[in-house]
């Protein structure tokens, strides 16, 4: 989440996704390369939309990928468990230099930030509970609930089509927020319910369905 | 006592349920560490994302900060590790094969179903952490009274993230500042 500023066009599987640019790249990218580079994102990228900073990185910038190969790995990374930027990481460092380089590609965008965090952690075991701090935290926690609100909005408003989709997003908020379903079996059953509603349909039988 | 193996479990666990991004894994983190092994408070976790927002890089590396607070650096590490490593490999195999499953027609079904399912994770995850972040008072005994000025400052950064191209985490920071001043006791 967070990772709102998206490509345009990701969400929906294109029809050209199987194009063959995204193989034919030549690699050029040396695995110290793809750490360093990778490292700068992870370091870098304040504010979500990792994504964005990737892009800019990747294509423009070093021309590791093309656009239309980004725009497929966006499209796999979202449908993948994962957050977008480290399955983005991931896909990019695999198709530069096969594991290896995914491998340090998620090492490098992961590292930076987690060891921010561990050290907010220790800060906050030694000062966080003074009364301005928690002031403080208060309202960076009010401020971290519009946040992710408007991280809703923007996706919804670019991947929802139709009422079904409102019926299974209505139906995975009362299932955890109300009867308090683990996540788990919300996200299984709701999956292959959703999965069953879009499923393939015989092209051939359009003309004559009711 | 040792808590890593419990670390490693629990975020390993929460690394398959983090479809579409780390919020649909919200509820099952608080339910995990807060309830079951009572690593943290509610407020602290809400702390610790709401921290983790202003951090580069992906949001959920505040799983680095409850590692750290249950068993130290080592803690960090581990759950930095348990809660990428899964997705992570599962990552690396499905975009091998996803070209090869370019004509599989169900391919289609499963991207298309698991959007909305994906987005009403992240709602459900959202209510559930505005439950604490919004409350009047932030420990556990306290009634369920919302806090408008909470309310309000999620509102004002709402519409400022819906409305304008300004980065995220200093107006977060800016938030933090409001707060000093406002929930001043």
């Amino acid at each position: 989440m967070s990772e709102a500023p998206a490509p345009p066009a990701a969400s929906q599987p294109a029809a050209g996704a199987e194009t063959p640019a995204a193989t034919g790249t030549p690699s050029t990218a040396s695995i110290s390369d793809i750490f360093l580079s990778f490292l700068t994102i992870g370091a870098t990228s304040f504010g979500g939309g990792a994504v964005a900073y990737l892009r800019s990185t990747i294509v423009a910038k070093r021309k590791w990928l093309d656009d239309v190969s980004f725009v497929e790995l966006f499209s796999i990374s979202q449908s993948l468990p994962g957050l977008n930027s480290t399955n983005m990481a991931i896909l990019c460092g695999d198709r530069l230099r096969g594991w290896v380089g995914a491998m340090l590609a998620a090492l490098g965008i992961i590292l930076p930030g987690a060891i921010i965090m561990t050290i907010a952690g220790i800060v906050y075991g030694m000062h966080g509970d003074r009364v301005l701090v928690s002031a403080g935290l208060r309202g960076v926690a009010a401020g971290a609930t519009g946040l992710i609100l408007a991280t809703f909005i923007q996706l919804a408003s670019k991947t929802l089509r139709g009422w079904l989709d409102v019926v299974f997003i209505i139906a995975a908020v009362i299932a955890v927020n109300w009867f308090h379903v683990s996540v788990l079996y919300a996200l299984v059953v709701l999956s292959i319910l959703a999965t069953l509603a879009y499923r393939p349909r015989p092209a051939a039988e359009a003309p004559k369905s009711t | 006592m040792n808590q890593i193996p419990a670390l490693v479990r629990v975020f390993l666990y929460l690394s398959l349920l983090t479809v579409g991004g780390g919020m649909a894994a919200y509820p099952e983190m608080e339910t995990l560490t807060v309830d079951v092994h009572q690593w943290l408070t509610q407020a602290q976790l809400v702390h610790f994302y709401s921290v983790g927002q202003m951090a580069p890089g992906p949001n959920m590396n505040m799983v680095a900060a409850i590692g750290e607070k249950v068993a130290g650096v080592l803690g960090a590490a581990v759950v930095v590790f348990a809660f990428y490593a899964p997705t992570g490999l599962f990552t690396l195999i499905v975009g091998r094969a996803w070209k090869r499953l370019a004509n599989w027609p169900w391919r289609t079904s499963i991207q298309r179903g698991l959007a909305p399912v994906a987005l009403g994770l992240m709602l459900a995850g959202a209510f559930t952490f505005g439950k604490t972040s919004l409350r009047f008072a932030q420990t556990p005994t306290s009634p369920l009274e919302i806090h408008w000025i909470a309310v309000a400052i999620a509102a004002v950064m709402l519409a400022l993230v819906l409305r304008t191209k300004l980065n995220p985490a200093p107006l977060i920071l800016g938030c933090g500042l409001i707060g000093v001043l406002a929930f001043r006791p």
